[in-house]
């Protein structure tokens, strides 16, 4: 139980001010890999929460695949790779009172509804039952959300087809 | 909560072994026409015929199914039906049955037919249980034969008119759906399956005005023919969910009459939904006031002007009246003989629109009107218990309007080069006679000169209205028969009678009729010039070739003798006394008129005067127009002529009430509303937070220590400034303004969560 | 464990993920931005499959990484357009669209 907890706190630390420093250094290619933190640091809190399966896609598809991407995506744009000033616009204070708010009402909300709820530790999700959470998130998949899979690859398609049609040169 | 269930599948399969087969089957007729639209849409483009003959193909079939739903319908023993199939059908039908079998074996018409109903559950929510089934009596079948018949004529009709159009597919697609969802909304069970088809028919309709959308009067017309008739879909909405509640959870309709006649619902209940469902009925039939869409929707192709501007979609309104009766018969209090709603708007729609026909110089806007007054006349009968004398008149119109309108296609097809200017036309009784002949026919029927079939079904109309005690009505109707007749000679002595004009109009011939109101645009006449110039030269008026002349001659038989199926006196050699009457007869007819007591004989007491006044009409009209040649100079004489040809000419000034009075001072109401609101509350709100906050600043400046780090002074500044630049300007059209609006409404409403609950 | 832990954990990334959208001068910043908004809502899902004994969650949590994919994929081609043509990532410099 405690160790359980001096994992998330260490994690949650990192991943706090990894994310704040995403949105507010000055190298864009620094934001890139504090976002990475952010989402390994992710990866180990779904562990935590016993999806061991989403962790590994976790780190597969985001890490491995979509941080590429946008690193492409800064490289393509010809974005300094150094320091630069003027990565922010004039809004940042009333952003900043927007965000907070937002935290606040996020925060106030949800102390209200689940206070102190503890999770069960003993039930099927966090003990692995019936076979693990993998072999269960599978037969989810392929049964019950079967067609909303199909219409994800889909999107997939439609996704990889645009990107195509919208930056290829003619 | 949305199961989709086959209920009743296996029950209806049982009986339908012993019921007749296309009567239970009574679907296939629209789904038919839907599979014609679907393979029309994706196939037909590159077809020989480009998907005219999905169309064809399609409506020959339905036609023949609608032959076969008469005869079956006609076979089908009185009576008797019901009991053998009463399993299949659905619960809240069962009380019906019993009720109908009780005035079969008492009504003095003899046994009535029973309804031959099926139908599946569609969804549940709750108890609530929504079927979507066919109900087929007599009436239905009557529509199903009557719509299909014209269906027929304009299909085959608009191969040849629109032969170079070249939207030709979309129109025959279009068409096929229109059908489709007529054939649909006649049998359906329920009110929500009305609604269904009733929407799909304006939504064709919209197409088929607008056809032709390169001219901008096109499109405006086909926008006020959708918008007005939504505008009475807001009545028969309301209507619909009224009648749902009221009727115990249920939109089957033969409940519904049910449950309204025999006082289950209260009266308050039912008056103020037959009124609401009166303005669906007003909007979709157009009667006054809301009747200015329909000449306007004469924009559109001819052939489906005549199928849906005459025949079948402006009727709906009726058969919605004619199939929820007893909401009507309840609600309007038709039985106590005073003048209500629904018949003073009738008669006010056949004066007021036969008057509007006198000053047209379109053809077809001339029909149009004159479809507008024979609408009233069906109005007018459904309101004053003549519920079958409306049917057959409504039966009888499709025919003989349908004629009207293909005859005058045919007249702008190769008669008056694509104008239907009457100024143009003139002596084509010469050059065009089968077209004369057919035209001649139609005219007669409508002016309700006896033997054909006009007569028939007005005379039954104001028959009723006269016995039945509504005597306004009667004389309205009467009136209307005289103005129809003069109306319909000036038609006559315009178009086909005295010397031909199109010469007179010679120079802008090349151009191809371009100040004509409903030429073809520009480039459809040039597509179809050389076509043109092939078949007639440009050498005047001639006859139209038999792809015209066939449905017409068809129309013109229909037209003259369909009258004789409500024969009103004793049998004679195969005419059968209220033929008609038996075939249609249902139970709400037997529970209201023929349990009431108005169903009246034929009476000369009421049939020669108005032949008396319809002659008067033409003699008349035929006066004015061909001995004195139109020309006594009362118009330009001035006085109370002038003034009324005016106000004919400006169509009662509706129009002018409708955008510049209602809508011109509403929108001028609410500009200034708004306007103020913006000047005195936005503004001030606006000024307020910026001058509050610059206090503020300069407050902060000037009394805290101004050592104080900058970026606090700076940044309150900034976000008073940043803050009232966002009230000021929110539609500044950066992404992130907007997405911070967002983001601080989101935490806004939470933070009214978390106040408040 | 708290279940409220990691819901305000949740919390606070999206709202710094929204800090970044609403500031961030470069296109590609604001969609990492909101990738980090996007992984808070599948922390969310996450959290509340272990606190309701379902899997349900982790399903729709994988459908989240999907679609967070396609759309990294399509945001990043329209970055590169709007780059191409306009030499600039700005998203505030895009204000074509305002009336």
């Amino acid at each position: 139980m405690l160790a359980q907890n001096i994992i998330f706190g260490l994690l949650a630390v990192a991943m706090a001010l990894s994310a704040v420093k995403l949105v507010t250094t000055k190298n864009v290619v620094h934001a890139a890999l504090y976002l990475v933190v952010v989402l390994a640091g992710m990866a180990a809190q779904y562990i935590l929460l016993a999806a061991e399966f989403v962790a590994v896609t976790q780190v597969l598809v985001y890490i491995g695949a979509i941080m590429v991407l946008v690193l492409f995506g800064i490289m393509l744009t010809r974005a300094p790779i150094g320091v630069t000033p003027e990565l922010d616009n004039n809004s940042r204070i009333p952003s900043a009172i927007v965000a907070l708010f937002l935290f606040g009402s996020l925060g106030a909300m949800l102390l209200d509804a689940f206070g102190d709820e503890r999770f069960d530790l003993n039930n099927g999700v966090a003990t692995g039952a019936s076979g693990g959470n993998m072999v269960r998130t599978a037969d989810s998949i392929f049964s019950q959300y079967l067609v909303p899979f199909e219409v994800v690859s889909i999107l997939l398609l439609a996704a990889l087809v645009g990107a195509i049609v919208i930056a290829r040169r003619d | 909560m949305f199961t989709v269930l086959a209920a009743g599948s296996e029950a209806a399969a049982e009986h339908s072994s012993s019921a007749p087969w296309i009567l239970t089957h009574a679907w296939l007729l629209p789904a038919l026409m839907v599979a014609s639209f679907v393979a029309t849409l994706f196939f037909g483009k590159n077809l020989k015929y480009r998907g005219a003959e999905f169309g064809i193909a399609s409506i020959v079939a339905t036609f023949a199914l609608s032959i076969g739903a008469v005869i079956q319908w006609i076979r089908l023993p009185p009576g008797l039906h019901g009991e053998e199939n009463t399993e299949a059908l659905r619960a809240v039908g069962a009380g019906m049955r019993s009720f109908a079998t009780h005035f079969a074996a008492e009504g003095e018409g003899g046994a009535i037919r029973e309804p031959i109903e099926r139908g599946v559950s569609w969804f549940r929510d709750g108890n609530v249980n929504v079927g979507l089934g066919i109900h087929v009596d007599g009436f239905a079948v009557a529509m199903l034969f009557t719509v299909a018949f014209i269906s027929i004529c304009v299909h085959i009709f608009s191969i040849e008119y629109l032969r170079d159009d070249k939207r030709f597919t979309h129109y025959f697609a279009a068409l096929n759906l229109f059908t489709a969802a007529m054939l649909w909304m006649v049998q359906t069970s329920t009110t929500l399956g009305l609604l269904f088809g009733w929407e799909l028919m304006g939504l064709c309709s919209f197409l088929l005005i607008g056809h032709w959308w390169e001219e901008k009067d096109n499109t405006d017309a086909a926008l006020k023919a959708f918008l007005t008739t939504r505008t009475g879909d807001i009545g028969l909405l309301v209507g619909i969910v009224i009648l749902f509640f009221a009727a115990g959870n249920t939109f089957d309709m033969a409940a519904i009459n049910e449950k309204a006649l025999n006082g289950t619902m209260s009266h308050t209940v039912l008056v103020v939904a037959a009124v609401a469902l009166f303005f669906g009925v007003m909007g979709k039939s157009a009667q006054f006031p809301l009747h200015t869409w329909l000449p306007d929707a004469m924009a559109g192709p001819t052939p489906a002007s005549s199928l849906i501007h005459a025949a079948t979609m402006v009727v709906a309104g009726v058969y919605l009246f004619a199939r929820l009766y007893g909401v009507f018969w309840a609600g309007f209090s038709i039985n106590s003989g005073g003048m209500n709603f629904g018949s003073w708007i009738g008669a006010i729609t056949v004066v007021m629109a036969a008057g509007l026909a006198f000053v047209q110089t379109d053809i077809k806007k001339v029909l149009a009107y004159s479809t507008v007054s024979q609408l009233g006349y069906m109005i007018l009968g459904l309101s004053v218990g003549a519920w079958v004398g409306a049917i057959f008149h409504l039966v009888t119109h499709a025919f003989f309007k349908a004629l009207l309108f293909q005859a005058s296609g045919s007249i702008a097809h190769s008669g008056s080069h694509h104008s239907f200017e009457m100024e143009r036309m003139g002596g084509l009784r010469k050059y065009m006679p089968i077209t004369y002949k057919t035209f001649f026919v139609g005219y007669l029927a409508l002016a309700g000169l006896p033997i054909f079939s006009g007569f028939w079904s007005k005379d039954e109309i104001l028959n009723a209205a006269d016995k039945n005690g509504y005597t306004l009505a009667f004389i309205a109707g009467s009136f209307g028969a005289c103005l129809t007749g003069c109306y319909m000679t000036r038609v006559m002595a315009k178009t086909f009678w005295g010397e031909n004009r199109l010469h007179l109009f010679h120079d802008d011939h090349d151009t191809h009729a371009a100040p004509a109101d409903h030429a073809p645009p520009a480039d459809h006449a040039v597509a179809s010039h050389d076509t043109h110039d092939a078949h007639d030269a440009h050498d005047g008026p001639h006859e139209s070739p038999w792809l015209i002349t066939g449905p017409l001659v068809a129309l013109a038989v229909m037209a003259t003798f369909v009258g004789f199926i409500n024969w009103p006196f004793n049998d004679f050699l195969f005419l059968k006394k209220f033929w008609f009457e038996h075939a249609i007869a249902n139970v709400t007819f037997e529970n209201t008129l023929a349990a009431a007591g108005k169903v009246h004989p034929f009476d000369w007491g009421v049939a020669i005067p108005s032949i008396t006044l319809a002659v008067l009409g033409i003699a008349i009209g035929y006066w004015y127009n061909v001995i004195k040649q139109g020309d006594l100079g009362l118009v330009r004489r001035g006085g109370i002529f002038a003034l009324g040809h005016k106000v004919l000419k400006n169509k009662y000034y509706l129009d002018v009430l409708w955008t510049d009075v209602i809508i011109g001072s509403i929108k001028g109401r609410f500009a200034k509303t708004a306007y103020w609101f913006n000047q005195n509350v936005l503004d001030a709100v606006v000024n307020g937070v910026g001058r509050s906050a610059t206090a503020t600043g300069r407050g902060v400046y000037k009394y805290i220590d101004q050592g104080l780090v900058d970026g606090i002074v700076n940044g309150a500044g900034l976000t008073a400034s940043t803050s009232g630049g966002v009230l000021r300007k929110l539609q500044n059209g950066k992404v992130q303004a907007y997405a911070g609006t967002f983001l601080a409404a989101t935490g806004l409403i939470g933070f009214g969560l978390v106040l408040f609950l | 464990m708290l279940l409220n832990q990691f819901l305000i954990l949740a919390a606070f990334l999206f709202c710094v993920g929204a800090y970044g959208v609403l500031v961030r001068k470069h296109a590609v910043l604001v969609l990492m931005s909101i990738e980090l908004m996007i992984n808070s809502v599948n922390m969310n899902l996450i959290a509340f499959s272990l606190r309701n004994d379902n899997v349900i969650g982790h399903v729709f949590a994988l459908f989240v990484i999907a679609v967070a994919a396609a759309e990294v994929g399509v945001g990043l081609a329209i970055v590169l357009l709007i780059y191409r043509n306009r030499r600039s990532v700005d998203p505030g410099e895009v204000s074509e669209m305002k009336g």
